[in-house]
């Protein structure tokens, strides 16, 4: 064990919090803005206008929200030319709360060498339903699949994990839950593991 | 028609010639998966992975736990690799809260990650030996993976399951004595993976075997998203310890490693290429380290992110690219954690790379994209 004192403790909560958000929203966003994320950020904005916000530019990534109406086009704009040729990740997160369910792309280059170390996030919000039956229900997207062709498993996961159906996908059956699975997409926030 | 069996469930014949048929979930064959498969005589014409039998919910389980209760829990679905997957899940907390990490915590964590790469690639090995016939090829790695084991229980004090990875750095420091320790043991540990050469890598059977065999090519590895060894083997260029340097992988000395036949001859090399750049990085770490210091900085008990805030993070793990998104919400439980594994992005390349193979090829071509199951599974 570490025995070195509290002077190496972090104050995550009281004193540091409030101090630096008085001070820190218009610094940090003059100094901190990385030049070559900032770049990909404004040829994203320049090219779709209000139809795309960028919520965040961090060192190496780049966060990009867009409607699902435009998910696909803003893709293809990203692989053709920005150079982002495969998905990384894909990811559902569930928001009942804003009745919608968010699915993150993180994109990323092998053949650009600029790009090694950038990882886009481009992140659309389908909408929720109360009571999901997965596949007939509003809860729809665009697949990406003709787009980034290693979206494939991603999104069938992310099918039987949140039930959000990806319109164009040639292949949504189940992947990792069992066949006759009835209950709700497990990764929803209403479905508790029992017990909690 | 109601009495049929759902398809996939059973051994059925499809026409006249097109036989299915079901590799696994039991088969040693294919790990805790099945891969089912349609045969025309003895040649591969499609092949539909199905994961998903060793599924535990790991990313379901994170959003009950905070962000330190998470650790033991998360690294389950590689135990053998079990630093390598909680690496960027920690580096992610890190970030969302904010921690600074000791220097020698930095090095501390690289010379466990790459102790226990090569744990992994040894067992990867011994197993793809064995389902190429190859008796020895697993009795040795097997017993050489023990030195290392050793290694990482002295330095953690679990075999496998180190859970050794925490936000601010590593749970304990290394014992005395030893770095000498280490070092002795990863020189023979290097000296011994030389001579799997002669008996394995260079043996004109394996070569015969492997060679042109499950070709992925260079494009095709790129639009499939694979990652790891299985991209490496198709000429892309592509280690995140080089590209995308986490602690203090960018001030340590080694190469990545690169093949362009895109065979399973070369999948299967690369890693073990991998494993001497791995005792090249541990030995500049021992000699880099600063011989003493703080290795964990002290959090508040629950500690929290600020607010609604993402991240992801990623590292080079035995397997590939290993990234983890990390979302927040200001409470001390993670909103959402999702780990994204090599072993699932590479898994969708096995389709391509078994139609048109012979059957008896299927072993060698499966083993080689360096798939766990467990943790395509999480």
């Amino acid at each position: 064990m570490s025995s070195d004192s509290d002077n190496e403790t972090i104050e995550t909560t009281s004193d540091v919090t409030p101090a630096s958000t008085k001070a820190s929203p218009t610094p940090e966003k003059e100094i901190e803005l990385p030049k070559f994320e900032k770049g990909l950020a404004d040829k994203i904005v320049e090219k779709f206008g209000t139809r795309v916000k960028v919520a965040f530019v961090k060192p190496d990534r780049v966060r990009i929200n867009v409607g699902r109406n435009d998910v696909k086009e803003v893709a293809e704009f990203l692989r053709d030319v920005l150079n982002f040729d495969h998905a990384e990740s894909v990811s559902g997160v569930d928001y009942p709360n804003d009745k919608e369910i968010e699915v993150v792309y993180h994109l990323g280059s092998y053949t650009d060498s600029s790009l090694s170390r950038q990882v886009l996030v481009l992140a659309t919000r389908a909408q929720r339903e109360e009571n999901p039956i997965p596949g007939n229900d509003a809860t729809k997207l665009p697949s990406l699949r003709e787009v980034f062709y290693s979206v494939e498993f991603h999104e069938r996961e992310i099918f039987e994990m949140f039930g959000v159906y990806f319109q164009g996908h040639p292949d949504n059956r189940r992947l990792l839950l069992p066949e006759d699975w009835a209950d709700l997409p497990p990764l929803r926030k209403d479905f508790a593991i029992k017990g909690r | 028609m109601n009495n049929e069996l759902p398809p996939g469930l059973a051994l059925q014949k499809v026409d006249e010639r097109i036989m299915t048929l079901n590799v696994g979930p039991q088969h040693p064959g294919s790990g805790h998966m099945r891969i089912i498969v349609q045969i025309d005589g003895d040649f591969i014409v499609a092949c539909d992975p199905d994961p998903g039998y060793v599924h535990r919910g790991e990313e379901k389980m994170a959003e009950y736990r905070n962000y330190i209760t998470n650790i033991p829990h998360l690294e389950r679905p590689v135990i053998h690799d079990s630093c390598n997957i909680l690496y960027p899940y920690v580096l992610g907390v890190e970030e969302l809260l904010g921690i600074e990490v000791p220097e020698r915590a930095k090095y501390i964590r690289v010379i466990a990650s790459e102790l226990n790469r090569c744990v992994y690639t040894m067992y990867w090995l011994a197993i793809y030996g064995i389902f190429l016939g190859h008796s020895t090829m697993f009795m040795w790695p097997a017993g050489d993976r023990e030195l290392l084991i050793d290694l990482l229980e002295k330095m953690t004090g679990a075999r496998v399951t180190h859970a050794h990875f925490v936000p601010g750095g590593v749970r304990n420091d290394l014992p005395p004595n030893f770095e000498d320790v280490c070092l002795r043991q990863v020189n023979y540990f290097e000296k011994r993976i030389k001579e799997y050469a002669a008996i394995f890598y260079d043996n004109p059977i394996l070569i015969a075997r492997t060679a042109n065999t499950g070709v992925l090519s260079r494009q095709d590895a790129i639009r499939l998203g694979t990652t790891g060894s299985v991209l490496r083997a198709s000429g892309v260029d592509y280690d995140l310890r080089k590209k995308e340097p986490y602690d203090v992988y960018d001030e340590l000395d080694f190469q990545t490693n690169v093949l362009k036949e895109g065979d399973s001859y070369a999948r299967s090399k690369i890693p073990w290429l991998d494993m001497m750049e791995s005792c090249r990085i541990i030995r500049h770490a021992l000699q880099k380290m600063p011989k003493s210091g703080s290795v964990r900085v002290k959090l508040k008990p629950n500690p929290k992110g600020k607010g609604l805030d993402s991240v992801y993070k990623r590292v080079e793990s035995g397997r590939g690219s290993l990234g983890c998104y990390i979302v927040s919400d200001g409470k001390p439980e993670p909103y959402r954690v999702k780990l994204s594994v090599g072993s699932f992005r590479n898994l969708i390349a096995l389709p391509y790379l078994l139609k048109g193979e012979k059957l008896g090829n299927m072993p060698a071509v499966y083993w080689s994209l360096n798939y766990w199951p467990v943790e395509a599974d999480r």
